[in-house]
């Protein structure tokens, strides 16, 4: 069973508290391009370079991952920084925790029941729509600067005007979207 | 090391949360976009009011070096980003976060979710030059702005009357008192 929204509330806020506490603001999004950097750094390793000029010491021909002095080009370079072990240490919890819980019923591993009942039970047809989905969110994310975590949550906790702006963004085409998009359903 | 050891407990504790209060699942977050359950969106006002407040009494009290804010900077491509965030989370119910936690929970689903992210961040890598010359990236209200002067950093103020912690605080309780009156739904049954 989830946790009440006043209980996972407390949970979800005392990690985003304990995030800023102890080190700095969660970010998930900006951790799609290092791994793309990673890979693609690995077919052609001219990508990210060492250099005694930019300010994070490494350069890349790619003018996002040299940007803000090549900090992206640094952390493509070096994997094992805080960001990106992040990252992976909340995909490890995740599958952990829903582990401990029983998993995921088969059935709702292809898609959530609200898609069946207004799209029906065709797994191709979900998992293209979800393809082209994460396509346009990673887009507009690395767009926007961040994402759901990075400027919804970590910044309006900051009261950041770019968390405001990014969220009046987000829910202002998500909210009508969906509201055509999945008229039947109330089941989760 | 302290620092790679603290991503690991912090990661794995957002990732268990994320897990727990049920985003993880793509129906919540539909069914939060739809307004048929707002279950998701109670959670999410309550966490970031929650963590807004303690954070700028740890400002207050000193416990929190103002140092380890970071706020973004501004600009038009904030708000077209979020359309286009805002767009691929209704129709698929994952974002980039909770799409890779799904995708660990055994969802295939999200497992396409990340796959077409990892497309889309590599167009954008792509096309950066392009979206910088477009002007979408010029800074506004002065960059890396928040709404009140918080003291020990350099962001600029939208309302520069305004404490900035005091004003965080009074945000956050705003927050919280949002997710407590929100009823459990706007439509359906």
């Amino acid at each position: 069973m989830v946790l009440s929204w006043k209980t996972g509330g407390i949970l979800l806020g005392a990690v985003f508290f304990a995030a800023v506490l102890l080190v700095k603001p969660i970010g998930v999004s900006t951790q799609f391009v290092i791994f793309d950097g990673i890979l693609w750094d690995a077919v052609s390793p001219d990508v990210v370079v060492t250099s005694e000029t930019a300010k994070s010491g490494y350069a890349s021909p790619n003018a996002y991952l040299n940007k803000s002095g090549g900090s992206y080009a640094k952390n493509v370079a070096n994997p094992l920084n805080y960001s990106f072990v992040f990252v992976v240490a909340m995909i490890v919890g995740a599958g952990l925790s829903a582990l401990l819980r029983g998993g995921v019923p088969a059935e709702e591993r292809q898609m959530p029941a609200v898609w069946r009942e207004n799209f029906g039970d065709a797994p191709w047809k979900r998992y293209l729509m979800s393809f082209f989905a994460g396509m346009i969110v990673l887009y507009g994310a690395r767009l926007a600067g961040g994402c759901t975590s990075g400027h919804m949550m970590s910044g309006m906790m900051q009261t950041a005007v770019s968390g405001y702006i990014f969220a009046a963004g987000a829910f202002g085409a998500g909210i009508p979207i969906a509201l055509l998009l999945f008229r039947k359903g109330n089941r989760s | 090391m302290t620092s790679l050891l603290l991503a690991i407990v912090l990661g794995a504790a957002f990732g268990v949360a994320l897990d727990r209060v049920g985003a993880t699942n793509p129906g919540y977050i539909i069914r939060m976009l739809n307004l048929t359950d707002l279950h998701l969106m109670k959670t999410i006002l309550l966490a970031i009011g929650f963590s807004s407040v303690l954070m700028f009494v740890g400002l207050l009290s000193g416990i929190i070096d103002a140092g380890h804010l970071s706020v973004k900077d501004s600009y038009i491509g904030v708000f077209v980003g979020g359309i286009l965030l805002g767009a691929g989370f209704a129709i698929s119910g994952f974002c980039p976060g909770t799409g890779l936690t799904a995708a660990a929970t055994g969802r295939k689903d999200a497992v396409f979710f990340v796959l077409g992210g990892l497309i889309g961040a590599a167009l954008y890598m792509g096309s950066y030059a392009w979206v910088h010359s477009t002007g979408l990236l010029d800074k506004i209200v002065g960059g890396k702005a928040t709404l009140g002067v918080i003291a020990g950093t350099d962001y600029p103020a939208l309302f520069a009357s305004l404490p900035g912690e005091n004003t965080g605080i009074v945000v956050g309780i705003i927050f919280i008192a949002i997710a407590a009156v929100l009823p459990k739904r706007l439509l359906g049954k």
